[in-house]
């Protein structure tokens, strides 16, 4: 029921683009959280031993990478929903 | 449902309406003709008029032949030019009927000097010269202190050649450090001169998909070149797992070779063309409030003039990030591909995994 209800929305162009910025949101949400979590831990793991930093700070920025590319895959798709329309 | 319809169709109404005024100030349009390729390099708008510096246009057409002529000659897309027609920025063939003839269009072939082509010829310069009066310095003084631009680049290579190429790759980091480093400087200054919002920058470079597509290959390409036995037997049979598991296994390992690249693509293209449209999306927030009331233009030029130094500062950070991450992340992969069967690691018999290791599981 609900599905059909946003098939039938998705085909008016105002509601699509709502659907793509909503997906684009929710991406950033997650990768928000994913990325606070990998800092956090960094900064934890650095107070503990403050001697191995620098390898600790290269392999965060390396993660934190890696989750920000899932969330720019779901954003590259939202903009695709917005210019394929 | 129909109160929803009902709101889009009023939405699309006044859509219409807009496009009616063509003086209205369309944000979207203007963000995306500065982010986007273009045949001439846009300087400003004084009044209606647009101030541009123009670029060399150089079309191949199967009957007549290779032509070169400025861009100035289209007008900004006012004026047709032997028979060709600026539309949006794209060079289209214009039939005897004075409409543009598609089938011809599609048989053109483009190879016009646009402003990302000039921009990556001038960041090329750049760097020679950099590179070169570098070079030179080195061999009038070896082993001496590094003096003036040499100061400012050493640092950088050894940061990419220690904490990067030695760190990843292991032993054999020497044959890759060429290309890791010409990649890096190429992004790190293409990125800080898309920057600059002005002529010899504003060029949205590594925003654009077929520029880091096209880094984001060299680097498959050197990868799969390199790839030894233990570096393709782990990804068509992955020892120690059961026969079962690697109808599953083999085929995500496959995708994942292509998917890599892929991944580097995206993450350089979308960061530097977010980071463009971010800041461009501040400026157009002055113009938008500026046609409901002059006042309120000025009050909100302040705040968005704050927040657009503030993201250009951030994106400071990101351009060298960018380009840091691309490296490490090109010197990963190459490390995976000429890894040898735990040679190098076995100085550490309690098993902790050594640097590479760790990111490897990372990636995987």
């Amino acid at each position: 029921m609900l599905s059909t209800v946003l098939l039938q929305a998705a085909q008016n162009i105002g509601i699509g683009y709502g659907i793509a910025a909503l997906g684009a949101g929710m991406a950033a949400l997650g990768a928000g959280v994913g990325i606070g979590r990998i800092g956090g831990s960094a900064v934890e793991a650095i107070a503990r031993q403050p001697e191995v930093s620098g390898d600790i700070r290269a392999n965060m920025i390396l993660t934190a990478a890696l989750v920000e590319g899932a969330a720019f895959f779901a954003m590259v798709i939202g903009l695709l929903v917005i210019f394929m329309k | 449902m129909v109160f929803i319809s009902s709101l889009s169709f009023a939405q699309e109404q006044a859509k219409s309406e807009n496009s009616g005024t063509p003086k209205k100030f369309n944000a979207g349009k203007t963000i995306i003709e500065h982010v986007t390729d273009a045949h001439e390099w846009h300087i400003m708008e004084l009044g209606e008029k647009p101030v541009a510096f123009p670029l060399p246009i150089i079309i191949y057409s199967s009957d007549k032949g290779l032509e070169m002529f400025s861009s100035s000659r289209f007008e900004h897309g006012a004026a047709d030019y032997n028979g060709y027609r600026l539309v949006g920025q794209k060079i289209s063939v214009v039939g005897q009927d004075g409409k543009v003839d598609d089938a011809a269009t599609a048989k053109l072939i483009d190879f016009s000097i646009t402003k990302n082509v000039a921009s990556i010829l001038l960041v090329m310069s750049i760097l020679l010269y950099v590179f070169i009066s570098v070079a030179n310095s080195y061999k009038k003084n070896p082993g001496g202190t590094p003096k003036g631009m040499q100061a400012l680049v050493e640092p950088l290579i050894i940061f990419i050649r220690d904490d990067v190429a030695k760190a990843s790759i292991g032993k054999k980091y020497k044959k890759f450090m060429p290309y890791l480093l010409t990649v890096f400087f190429f992004i790190l200054v293409t990125n800080l001169l898309g920057l600059i919002p002005i002529l010899p920058g504003g060029a949205n470079v590594t925003g654009n998909i077929a520029v880091t597509l096209t880094l984001a290959v060299f680097t498959f390409i050197i990868t799969t070149i390199n790839g030894n036995k233990h570096y393709w037997g782990h990804i068509i049979a992955m020892p120690g797992v059961p026969k079962w598991v690697l109808f599953l296994l083999t085929p995500i390992e496959i995708i994942g070779i292509f998917l890599k690249p892929f991944v580097l693509t995206i993450r350089l293209f979308a960061n530097i063309a977010a980071g463009h449209i971010i800041a461009l999306s501040f400026f157009s927030l002055i113009f938008i409030f500026g046609e409901m009331n002059t006042g309120l233009g000025f009050g909100t030029s302040i705040v968005s003039v704050l927040f657009t130094v503030f993201m250009l500062v951030l994106d400071l950070l990101v351009a060298f990030l960018q380009a840091y991450v691309f490296t490490l992340l090109s010197a990963i992969y190459f490390g995976a591909a000429v890894e040898e069967h735990h040679a190098d690691h076995n100085e550490d018999p309690a098993g902790h995994p050594a640097h590479v290791d760790q990111n490897q599981q990372l990636l995987t």
